[in-house]
Parts: structure tokens; C-alpha cells; sequence
């Protein structure tokens, strides 16, 4: 792990949302597809701890980071209102990420909403697959951002909760799920999405992992608030997870 | 050079700076961050006797310039800790103190005397202030008799340093930390969190799974500056000051104040390096200030 101050070098802005690409001066450390940063919130008196942010991109020759923010309290709508030129401090990288698949899993990466984020990285380090399907879903055809970047890495398939892009419905709803064979789901995205995901995972007998996103305050299983009871007990969702295998779980 | 090492009974830091009990893990999860052998020690996290799973999720709240926390003394039990973790921290170049707890005067009396018999830690710090478990914890901080009770029975079994840390949640600390000095603590630590709650306005519902918790972080800095200059001023024993220091002025203020050592806590979830540059910053402001020896600074505020 490391304490990087980057700089915003490029950004773009979306209804409530920003893609932020950092530079660091120094060389990045290697980072895994599913592993996460704590990001410092400068000027800003309601956002005393940092903010978890999923990892997006990477690129290690540039030495840059991407990530993409949805605005949701005062952290990280400061965040995304930062501008080009600004510093950020950065802890990474930080979590487990996902279990790499073998070479020949027909892997399924489901995201919803600012859940895709982690997806995209995750699939760029699956590169060695023929192929990867993305199972994208929001509530409206805005929440799905960077389809482009996405479709450069696999097969996209959409739904949306009105209809306004792909199929109208949950992810849980699309209808690939009854052509397609999988035998491998990567998800991340609101808790009840990845209910859902998992118990049609346990339904079809399909090996599933989940990102969490527990509140967390250290980032690195120091202070045990982002606690997930599993089968195991609690255990530190920024540490021992963010990615977890619905076996372990007790949902 | 800046003479920084502070003499406790049984108990010589390189430097006034130590780290506060869950916090910091158990030192490993910062070693990517601080040089551990630049700190005058390292409180681990609360142990108990038995295994604890801690209160359910969520355990916390952020607060402005702060948190509450009801995480509950999670942790494997003592043995969990003399057979698996001590073996990997023992050698630190620094101070392991562990922070012990307990629901009745039994379990603090045996956990206790198991981390009497590890060579390698020189202190425990008692910790009779949680606020976040139903029995024992703060029950024995809060009261003069609870604490003096709780204090004597350890140190009867425990036979190096032994700090007792207080809980805030009381009309008067000074009697407090004097039942446990008279108990036989041979420093006290103050202050642990001080009683908080939040609700959520739109669910109407606590934010936190037990409803209260412990605030901690900067905003609690004024509240523990005045209660360890008016500890300090009481009792004869060394007193440790925590609550929300952020930096080394923080700090200084703190050891003006009547400490003779601090701990850094919340801060290290804002800046994991912050501990050691704290450290530093203490050295760099005496030789600013032309302070030869950091214990000249104890106690040092002018009045008037």
C-alpha cells in the first residue's frame, strides 16, 4: 500500500457522476481488478474520513488511475467538482479484488449503477479470455456511463429500470440468462442487486463473487467498523474483502 | 539534538508519541505507511479474555470533523493473541502495549495476567471506559469505587506498567484518575470516546446498530485538552493524552497541557503516515522554540 498524491489530469462530468484520470509522479504499485483507493476529501468540513472509490482503470505506463465517482453525499460531490489540475491524495491499493478466472470460464461481470466502475479494469486483466459479457443495469438509460469503454472490452448486454436503454427490468430479468452459459458471475452494485444476482447464481448453481460497499472508516482492517457477517464471523470489508464468494455469506 | 524520551515507571519511550488502541491494528496494517521503530509505541486493539464478535453493523457514523463508532471490542480473545499475533509483533523496534478489557473484574484479572508473562510487552493499558459493551467497559470507568475496584484487582497480577485509560463520560475526571492512581496505575490515558448518537432524519431511524456510540476525531480535541490539564493537575502519576490529535502542534498543546505523552487515534484513518510525521513535527517545534529535552514541555502552558 501507498500514499500517492496525484493530480486530475483529465476529466469528464456526467449528470452525477465524474471520471477523474489522476497522474502520479511515481511509479504505481501493482493493482489487482476489484481493489479500491481511500481518497482524501480536501476543504470540505462534512467529509472528515475518506472516500472508498473503486478503481476503473488503470495505466501503468502513464502512471494514471481512472476512476469513476458518483456523487452521492458532500465527500463526494467535492470530489467530482474538482477540477483539472487538482491534487488528490490517495491510499491504495487497498481490498482483495476479484478471484481470477481460468482460462476457459465463460465469465459474466454484472454492475449496477456506479457498480460498473470496477468492471471494466477487472475485465482489461481477464484479457487472456476470448471473450467477456457485461450484464450493465440502471434505474435510467444516464446511469449507464462509458458504454464505449465497456464495449471495447466484451460483449455489453443493458437493461434499465425504464426501458429507456436495452431490456426493461433488474439485470436479474435479462433475458440472457436463459440463452446464455455461464459458470462464472462477478457483481457489483446496490445491496439489493446483488441479492438478487446471487440468489439466481445459487438457483443455477453458478459460482458467484460480490463487491461489498460497507461503510468504512480506516480502509485497511484497523478499526473493524465496515464488518460484513459472514460464515465466518464479521470480517473487514475493506481488508477481507471488498470481494467475497456468495458461499461465504449469510445471504 | 532534541532529547525526545519520556521515562514512565517500568516504561521508557523514544519519543512521546504512541499510537491509540483500535486504531492501529496491531501495527502491521501501517508498517506499508510508518516506520514503527520512529514511535514511542503502539497500543493494539481491546483485548479480552474470550473471543468477541463486537456489535452487529453498522458501527459507525461520520460526524463533522469526526465519527462515532460502536464497533464493540471485536477481537479473538487473549490467547488468540499470545499464540498468533505476538509471535509476529514482538520484536517490533517500539513499545507493544496492549489494551485490555473485560465484562466483570474476573476476565480483566485473567486476561491480564496472561499478558503479564509475555516478555516482550512492557504495559497494558486498561481500558475501563468502552463505551460500546453492555456489561463491564465503561460501567467500571465511570465511577470511583468501579474503577478503584477494577484497578486493584490487576494490579495484583499485573506487574509492569500499568495504565488505566478513562472514559470523559463523567462529571469530574480528576476524581476519577485519583481512585486509580490510589488503586496503584502507575499513568492514566484520557480520554476514550465521549457518548454520542445520530439519526438519520429521512429513515427516522439511529444510524448506528446500538443506537449510541464513541465520537472521536478533531472535533473531541478541545474536550480532551481541558480534561487532561485538569487530570494533570490532580494526580502525581504520568498522564497520556489522546482525543482528535491530528498534528504535532495537536500534540504540543496536549503535553503543555500536563501530558507526559500522547497517542494519536482517528487520525491515522485520515492519514495512515500521520503518526510518525507527528513525531517530527514535536522534534522540528523544539528546535524552533530552542527546547532542549521534550519533557521540559510537560505541563508547560503559561497563565496569565
Amino acid at each position: 500500500m501507498k500514499i500517492i498524491d496525484f493530480i486530475i489530469v483529465e476529466k469528464q462530468s456526467f449528470q452525477r457522476a465524474a471520471l477523474l484520470k489522476l497522474k502520479s509522479a511515481t511509479q504505481l504499485p501493482e493493482i489487482a481488478g476489484g481493489q479500491f483507493v481511500n481518497v482524501r476529501v480536501d476543504g470540505c468540513d462534512k467529509a472528515y474520513l475518506r472516500r472508498p472509490i473503486s478503481i476503473h482503470d488503470v495505466d501503468y505506463q502513464n502512471n494514471t488511475i481512472d476512476l469513476l465517482i458518483q456523487e452521492k453525499h458532500e465527500g463526494t460531490k467535492r470530489l467530482c467538482a474538482l477540477p483539472v489540475g487538482a491534487k488528490v491524495n490517495v491510499v491504495l491499493p487497498l481490498g482483495n479484488g476479484f478471484t481470477m478466472p481460468d482460462k476457459d470460464d465463460n465469465i459474466l461481470l454484472v454492475g449496477g449503477g456506479i457498480g460498473i466502475a470496477p468492471l471494466l479494469y477487472f475485465a482489461k486483466k481477464c484479457n487472456y479470455l476470448p471473450n467477456v459479457n457485461f450484464l450493465l443495469g440502471g434505474r435510467t438509460q444516464s446511469d449507464l456511463m462509458l458504454l464505449d469503454r465497456f464495449r471495447n472490452e466484451g460483449d455489453v448486454f443493458i437493461t434499465t429500470n425504464d426501458g429507456s436503454m436495452g431490456e426493461k427490468g433488474f439485470v436479474t430479468e435479462h433475458s440472457l440468462w436463459n440463452t446464455m452459459k455461464i459458470n462464472k458471475i462477478y457483481a457489483c452494485g446496490p445491496m439489493p442487486m446483488m441479492k438478487a444476482v446471487a440468489k439466481v447464481a445459487r438457483e443455477k448453481g453458478i459460482w458467484c463473487e460480490v463487491s461489498l460497499e460497507n461503510q468504512m472508516a480506516c480502509g485497511i482492517g484497523a478499526c473493524l467498523c465496515c464488518v460484513e457477517n459472514t460464515k465466518e464471523g464479521n470480517l473487514c470489508v475493506c481488508k477481507e474483502g471488498p470481494v467475497f464468494n456468495i458461499e461465504r455469506l449469510l445471504w | 539534538m532534541v532529547k525526545t524520551e519520556i521515562k514512565l515507571k517500568g516504561l521508557t519511550l523514544k519519543n512521546p508519541v504512541m499510537t491509540a488502541s483500535g486504531t492501529f491494528g496491531y501495527g502491521e496494517e501501517y508498517a506499508d505507511f510508518v516506520d514503527l521503530s520512529e514511535l514511542g509505541g503502539i497500543i493494539v486493539k481491546g483485548t479480552t479474555l474470550h473471543h468477541r464478535e463486537g456489535n452487529p453493523y453498522p458501527r459507525m457514523a461520520e460526524t463533522p470533523m469526526g465519527m462515532l463508532n460502536c464497533v464493540g471490542l471485536q477481537n479473538k480473545g487473549v490467547d488468540y493473541f499470545i499464540e498468533t499475533i505476538y509471535p509476529r509483533i514482538r520484536h517490533f523496534d517500539t513499545n507493544v502495549i496492549v489494551n485490555v478489557s473485560g465484562s466483570n473484574i474476573d476476565d480483566y484479572v485473567a486476561a491480564a495476567a496472561k499478558i503479564d508473562a509475555l516478555d516482550d510487552i512492557p504495559a497494558i493499558e486498561l481500558n475501563v471506559s468502552c463505551p460500546n459493551v453492555k456489561q463491564g467497559g465503561m460501567a467500571f470507568g465511570v465511577t470511583c469505587s468501579g474503577i478503584e475496584q477494577v484497578t486493584k484487582a490487576v494490579r495484583e497480577v499485573y506487574h509492569k506498567h500499568l495504565m488505566v485509560k478513562l472514559s470523559p463520560n463523567v462529571t469530574n475526571i480528576a476524581e476519577i484518575a485519583l481512585a486509580a492512581e490510589a488503586a496503584g496505575a502507575d499513568s492514566v490515558s484520557l480520554i476514550n470516546t465521549l457518548l454520542g448518537m445520530a439519526i438519520d432524519a429521512e429513515t427516522r431511524k439511529p444510524v448506528l446498530s446500538m443506537v449510541t456510540g464513541g465520537l472521536s476525531g478533531a472535533c473531541v480535541k478541545p474536550v480532551a485538552l481541558r480534561m487532561v490539564w485538569q487530570v494533570s493537575k490532580a494526580v502525581k502519576i504520568p498522564v497520556i493524552g489522546l482525543g482528535g490529535i491530528s498534528s504535532a502542534t495537536d500534540a504540543i498543546e496536549f503535553l503543555l497541557a500536563g501530558a507526559s505523552a500522547i497517542q494519536i487515534g482517528t487520525a491515522n484513518f485520515i492519514d495512515p503516515a500521520i503518526s510518525a510525521k507527528v513525531a517530527k513535527g514535536i522534534v522540528e517545534y523544539c528546535e524552533r522554540q530552542g527546547v532542549g529535552d521534550v519533557n521540559e514541555l510537560v505541563g508547560g502552558m503559561i497563565v496569565g
